[in-house]
């Protein structure tokens, strides 16, 4: 029995059932399937993490966004009157995250790519944008680089998902996809 | 002066008892199960808030009750139950004595007090930090003081269990090798070993940290760390519900490995890859090469996956064979049906495997592919997967066995057999359906960790769809319904304990008959569970593949 020793004091030598085998074989080749299909889909699909980070220090990171809005704000928006900014396609585009904000607010073209760069200032925080089900971790120190491409237009909420204190559940930003011109 | 080692036979099962072992087995067994019944609780009031239309606690106390839910449960109960489990395994098992019963007091007392401070911290207010503690957020010193306390505790608690080992050897307790259930406890302990250093490596500058005397813990480097602990934990628990699992298929049905090179071989690949998997919560973390993730994700190509589906054939396997010998040999499927589903021994058991199985396995592998986590990152789809793991998989399997423990060691019957006959059902099923709506509710993007998902006092409007309020609204009736059986099986063992009729010690009843001599190519053939593990393997490559394509239709990263 599984709770006594094994009866042949020798086991390594037993022989193995048909079907125990050609069970491992299964597992082993759906294992293997499922190992390949990551490499693959940095190859071949279009959704992948961007492998592209620096340290950053969250001053030098608040400058950043404050220039980028600096330039490009088109108009404010929320109850916290948040700058809403429309930087040119392919640009770099700075989202910060600091308790409990995201700023600012983002305006997107639909179909057209931006280096979407995302850092906090102080804890960590989660960008989750809904309903296109986009989940990143924010780290304070880092500067991550995605290039992301919207491919559906409306808006968007950014939702913090890494808890980060008592007012986590008030942390919800925005981004807006609009129709190419 | 060492006073001689009192031993007892087992009424029941013919087993010789180390009284020693007897005690300290108890004892971690009742703390656990208190620890339950308070993790429980936390649990209910969590879920009570989560429900949209009851949204029971304000904000503060329900990151508080998250944060000893999480704790309560993940690491105190399923630890101090998983130190009973392995002094039942070596000392009990092997019939031999347990090594250093004084220390194993020791040890037991570090636990307690280490979950004590934690949960005092907690329950303070000032340390609602969640089970994870991420730096930079930072808690009282205290709340980490415990934490090391309880795992310097675990860690004594390890070094026993392989202490006795060696004593059973030297003494020549049993011959050959030790048991399939005892490996797998000893698989158990080596992960445990490698988590409790983890966790040192980690805890300890945080509090020194927390203390001032440290100026920065890296949150990256935290992660890494904490997470070799974090996720190895769950695996201690894995590889030890596991080892439940055949000890109940042994018990009830005189099962017998179908090999015990296959399922010892299944075993050892937990040991080799299943430990290394921390970068199941970093796959969407920057600063982390893709190659690093792929292949710690994978627990080294998926071997570690392969010994749990392994596992997954010789679990119920052994079982079919044990049954088809006793003439159970109709069809597919009648082993199964006439197997003892009115024990909960038996129900526990095996709704526990077969959820474990549908529900936290396809769900941790699928969620725990590079890509497919962008999808599932910190939603409540995580949740329900560790639902699907450790509250149906592992405290469900704890639970089974409790109800064997209970006549063989306090040797008293079970009070409201009635009820205990019930519990299995309410709790698993409960817990299963609970399970599965909150990974619905992930995948439409409700998040985990959050207090309010109408987000009444964000500076923005955003609204969930209402399908998600309506599976989280599925999620908090089913979690009432698990917490009904949860309170059940306490009311029922706590009771049992008190006021169980005693068992009276009759002359050692035989131990259970080994059914004949197969665990080679003449064991019974097992059509059944193939097709059981070949419906598995469906569902598994379909859920599979159809995350791929809902990834594939969201927006392009690169």
């Amino acid at each position: 029995m599984s709770i006594s020793p094994p009866e042949q004091k020798i086991w390594f030598n037993e022989p193995v059932d048909k079907v125990e085998l050609l069970w491992v074989g299964m597992a082993l080749v759906w294992a293997l399937i499922m190992f390949a299909m990551m490499p693959l889909w940095h190859l071949k699909g279009s959704q992948n993490m961007s492998n592209e980070a620096y340290r950053i220090h969250p001053e030098a990171y608040q400058a950043k966004v404050d220039d980028m809005v600096a330039k490009f704000t088109v108009g404010e928006e929320g109850k916290a009157k948040t700058p809403v900014v429309r930087p040119p396609a392919g640009s770099d585009v700075y989202l910060l995250a600091r308790l409990w904000e995201w700023y600012p607010v983002l305006e997107l073209e639909q179909g057209k790519s931006y280096r979407l760069h995302l850092s906090s200032l102080d804890w960590q925080h989660g960008f989750s944008v809904q309903p296109a089900n986009i989940n990143l971790q924010v780290h304070p120190g880092i500067d991550e680089v995605v290039t992301i491409t919207p491919t559906t237009s409306g808006d968007f909420g950014i939702i913090c998902n890494e808890y980060c204190g008592i007012g986590h559940h008030t942390m919800l930003g925005k981004i807006r996809v609009v129709a190419a011109k | 002066m060492v006073a001689k080692p009192v031993f007892r036979t087992c009424g029941l099962t013919g087993l010789k008892i180390h009284d020693e072992a007897e005690k300290l087995i108890k004892a971690n067994a009742v703390v656990a199960i208190v620890v339950l019944a308070i993790g429980g609780l936390m649990g209910l009031l969590v879920a009570l808030t989560r429900w949209p239309s009851v949204h029971l606690l304000p904000a503060d106390l329900f990151y508080l009750a998250l944060t000893a839910h999480g704790i309560d449960i993940l690491i105190v109960w399923c630890i101090f139950f998983e130190v009973a489990l392995m002094y039942f395994a070596s000392a009990i098992l092997l019939g031999s004595r347990l090594a250093a019963p004084k220390m194993g007091w020791v040890a037991f007392a570090l636990m307690v007090l280490g979950a004590a401070i934690t949960n005092w911290k907690v329950l303070e207010g000032n340390s609602s930090v969640m089970m994870t503690s991420y730096v930079p957020m930072q808690a009282d010193p205290l709340f980490y003081v415990g934490l090391i306390l309880f795992a310097v505790g675990a860690l004594i608690a390890c070094f026993i269990f392989l202490g006795t080992l060696v004593v059973a050897k030297e003494e020549k307790t049993y011959e050959g090798s030790i048991p399939l259930v005892t490996f797998g406890a000893l698989v158990a302990c080596i992960i445990a070993v490698y988590t409790i250093a983890s966790g040192a490596i980690i805890l300890i500058p945080t509090f020194l940290w927390s203390i001032g005397l440290i100026s920065h813990i890296d949150p990256l480097m935290y992660k890494v760390v904490w997470w070799g602990m974090g996720h190895s934990s769950q695996q201690i628990n894995v590889a030890a519900h596991i080892a439940v699992w055949y000890a109940i298929a042994a018990i009830l049905f005189g099962a017998k490995p179908l090999s015990e090179k296959v399922s010892r071989m299944a075993y050892l690949t937990y040991v080799f890859f299943l430990q290394i998997a921390s970068a199941h919560h970093l796959l969407v973390e920057p600063g982390l090469s893709s190659s690093y993730k792929i292949f710690n994700t994978s627990y080294g190509m998926y071997l570690a996956v392969l010994g749990s589906m392994i596992h997954g054939l010789t679990v119920p396997g052994c079982i079919e064979a044990a049954q088809r010998k006793k003439g159970f040999n109709k069809g597919l499927f009648e082993w199964l049906r006439k197997a003892p589903w009115g024990n909960p021994v038996f129900s526990g058991m095996f709704l526990s495997l077969i959820m474990f199985g549908f529900l936290g396995g396809i769900s941790g592998v699928t969620m725990g592919v590079e890509q497919i986590n962008i999808m599932i990152h910190n939603t409540i789809y995580v949740p329900g997967h560790f639902h699907g793991t450790v509250a149906v998989g592992t405290t469900l399997a704890f639970m089974a066995i409790t109800y064997f423990l209970v006549p063989a060691l306090w040797q008293r019957e079970i009070i409201m057999p009635g009820l205990a006959k019930l519990q299995p059902y309410l709790f698993g099923l409960g817990m299963g359906v609970f399970s599965l709506f909150m990974m619905g509710a992930g995948t439409l993007g409700v998040s985990r960790r959050h207090w309010d998902m109408a987000f009444s006092d964000a500076p923005h409007a955003f609204s969930h769809p209402p399908a998600a309020y309506l599976m989280m609204g599925i999620v908090g009736v089913s979690a009432v319904i698990a917490v009904i059986g949860g309170a059940l099986f306490v009311v029922v063992i706590v009771g049992s304990v008190l006021f169980g009729k005693p068992i009276k010690a009759t002359a050692p009843a035989p131990a259970p008959s080994p059914v004949a001599s197969y665990g080679s190519e003449q064991h019974a053939s097992v059509p059944g569970t193939f097709t059981l593990a070949l419906l598995f393997l469906t569902v598994f490559v379909l859920y599979y593949f159809v995350n791929w394509k809902y990834l594939a239709s969201t927006w392009l990263m690169s």
